[in-house]
């Protein structure tokens, strides 16, 4: 994902983007939901951020006693970014999304905005990172909510026990986008029971209400390309050179913002194109889970059971028998396997219902402290998905009329909303 | 005085090689009875993406390791100490000072590939940053529209036909290719050239000690500007997408000798 982006237009520095901006009184200039999705904000919309934080990068061991495999030579310990305070203030846990680090480039915007607004900011990898695979997960496989936010938990204890006795904190408050917004709900009611933190607030941002059901939507975009997911290598390269024949006929200085500003302005990917690679992202992060999972367990599902990968060893072969796995394969074929074999009275069915803030809902009418911020054409949500978070969460869901999946989660009004959220 | 000059090279070189061999010895371990996969590639009838010709993968996952490390126990400890001491202004400063060296480069290569307008506009900056800009500390030639075009002598290569070759990762510099390497060569030749001829530091004893600062904090500035760390992504198959992105940025940037000659782009 990080590294589609850096290609395919993280940051779009100084757009002249007057002329966009759609009538309705908000401002963020991407109408279409794919493109914003990629696109994400024009840096000039970004609000000023502070370029110097005081910040430590915690690498810590949850469970000391794990055995580590050699491939993963370089994973030392769950990451996480902190940054503080030099007074007592507030803390936020901020929860990436799906497959992303704790220094995901959303996450570190995030940070800066709460940071220059006065929290203790903490962040933390999605529990389908690989890192919190190996280094955090109780079972290494990622998936189950409840299982997540248990292992979540246990982090933010251990963090908290790292940095307890340096930083004077008046309240905590918890926030994750995508994947894990949903999550920090499931966080939230687990420290109902444990009370470690008692959290003051909590905000979603653009979460799954079913994770099973808004995976099949973006798996989904892949069917719209030519011969569909099983052709996404061909997909895939003939967009490259798409994309590099548009940069050599059109006398460009460097991959820089113009560039990638006039892909979006000449179009140069159709609708079924864009969604397309926005498949192929979402594939390329859920080969690391598969990957790394199937590693810990040792389970013979891309790497033959019982193999001691070497740290130097080519994982080539491996990379694109896992790219070509869909979330369908992941879910049918190796999670829920593995939760019948702990629960064997759970159906599937029962087991997709519970990744669902549907199954916490009694808990989410009934306390005060939700909020949700999401968009219109979020393409992961349903109309009765939409229609749900109105309800449950009534003036609490901030609702915006673009943005696509998280594009506009850096526009200045977005920031700025998170950040009252919490005063 | 030749033996502590050259301590921290050996230091370096036998670090690796306990690395490669270290490597080597742990490839084929495996004693214990193994299954086949579930999912294997026999199975999926589709073009590899992201492929790119690397022939040397084993030596290449060994440096791409080696610098993993170089990183996290000498470079980025060094760095972060520079940037903790520093104030941002004088890091920005210094970032531009060599930034503006680099023209040199950047101006012999656009003159090597023939463009004669790059060539005058990088020529227009190295000048106005280097008199208005205070020897490449201040940056006003952006502002007066003579924008930065990155130019080495791998890209020359390249320009003029040349293919990449083999991938290559190389010790502290990182992701290169046989070509780029050849490049590398080249423009440090040049640099070091100029440095002889024109001895901005004497000849005397202490400009021995004075290039090796200016060199050392030329190598700190640039880990400085460059945001990547090894494995930060946690991403297990990073490598892989680092060699993808390397090599298609180099691709697409170096372009084709003339383009107006190739009007059809091959379908």
């Amino acid at each position: 994902m990080k590294f589609f982006r850096i290609l395919f237009l993280i940051s779009l520095l100084l757009l002249p983007v007057s002329g966009f901006a759609a009538d309705d009184g908000y401002g963020y200039p991407i109408p279409g939901s794919y493109e914003a999705t990629i696109l994400g904000t024009p840096a000039a919309l970004m609000p000023e951020l502070p370029t110097k934080m005081n910040t430590r990068q915690l690498v810590i061991e949850i469970m000391p006693d794990r055995k580590k495999p050699p491939i993963f030579y370089y994973d030392e310990g769950l990451r996480c970014t902190f940054a503080y305070q030099q007074k007592k203030a507030p803390l936020v846990f901020l929860i990436a999304g799906t497959g992303a680090s704790d220094r995901s480039a959303k996450l570190m915007t995030m940070m800066k905005a709460f940071y220059q607004a006065g929290f203790h900011v903490i962040t933390l990898p999605s529990p389908s990172n690989a890192n919190f695979i190996i280094s955090a997960s109780l079972s290494h496989i990622p998936g189950d909510a409840t299982e997540d936010a248990a292992d979540l938990y246990r982090v933010m204890e251990a963090v908290w026990k790292q940095i307890g006795k340096d930083v004077e904190v008046s309240s905590f408050h918890l926030c994750g986008y995508s994947m894990g917004g949903t999550q920090a709900a499931f966080v939230a009611k687990l420290d109902e029971e444990r009370l470690v933190f008692n959290f003051r607030k909590v905000l979603m941002i653009n979460p799954p209400v079913s994770i099973y059901n808004s995976a099949l939507r973006i798996e989904e975009l892949l069917k719209q390309i030519p011969g569909g997911a099983k052709k996404q290598g061909i997909f895939f390269n003939k967009m490259l050179s798409k994309f590099s024949e548009f940069y050599q006929y059109g006398n460009y200085v460097a991959i820089n913002d113009d560039f990638l500003y006039s892909i979006y302005i000449e179009k140069l990917f159709s609708r079924e194109e864009t969604a397309g690679l926005i498949g192929l992202t979402f594939r390329i992060n859920l080969a690391g889970l598969i990957f790394a999972s199937d590693v810990m367990t040792n389970s013979g599902y891309v790497v033959p059971k019982n193999r001691v990968l070497s740290p130097t060893e080519s994982l080539s072969d491996y990379f694109l028998v896992s790219t070509h796995l869909g979330f369908l394969d992941y879910f049918n074929e190796y999670l829920f396997p593995s939760v019948h074999k702990q629960k064997p009275d759970m159906t599937k069915q029962a087991f997709i219902d519970a990744q669902s803030l549907r199954s916490i809902e009694g808990y989410l009418k009934s306390s005060g402290k939700f909020g949700v911020m999401t968009n219109e054409n979020d393409f992961i949500l349903t109309k009765a998905d939409l229609d749900y978070l109105r309800n449950v969460f009534a003036e609490r869901a901030k609702i915006y009329p673009s943005g696509g999946h998280l594009g506009n989660l850096e526009y200045k009004d977005n920031l700025a909303y998170m950040v009252e959220f919490f005063k | 005085m030749t033996v502590t000059r050259y301590r921290p090279f050996l230091l370096i070189l036998s670090l690796m090689l306990m690395l490669l061999v270290a490597g080597c010895a742990a490839t084929r371990a495996n004693t214990n009875d193994e299954q086949p996969a579930r999912h294997t590639i026999s199975e999926f009838s589709d073009q590899r993406f992201a492929e790119v010709a690397d022939p040397w993968e084993g030596f290449n996952q060994s440096m791409y390791r080696f610098n993993y490390y170089f990183d996290k126990h000498l470079f980025l400890p060094v760095v972060n100490g520079y940037e903790f001491i520093t104030p941002t202004f004088v890091q920005n400063r210094v970032s531009g000072f060599f930034n503006n060296l680099g023209e040199i480069r950047n101006f012999s290569n656009s003159l090597f590939q023939l463009k004669g307008i790059e060539s005058m506009t990088t020529l227009g900056r190295f000048v106005t940053n280097s008199t208005l800009g205070l020897g490449g500390l201040f940056d006003p030639a952006t502002s007066f529209g003579l924008t930065r075009r990155n130019q080495d002598f791998g890209k020359t290569l390249g320009y003029w036909g040349m293919e990449s070759g083999p991938y290559l990762v190389l010790p502290i510099f990182g992701p290169s290719s046989l070509r780029d390497t050849g490049g590398l060569a080249v423009d440090s030749g040049i640099t070091y050239g100029l440095y002889t001829v024109t001895a901005p530091f004497g000849t005397s004893d202490a400009a021995f000690a004075i290039t090796a600062g200016v060199t050392t904090l030329e190598a700190v500035d640039t880990r400085h500007q460059q945001s990547f760390r090894y494995y930060e992504s946690g991403y297990p198959f990073e490598y892989y997408m680092v060699r993808f992105f390397y090599n298609e940025h180099r691709k697409i940037e170096i372009g084709a000798a003339d383009p107006a000659n190739t009007p059809n782009p091959v379908k």
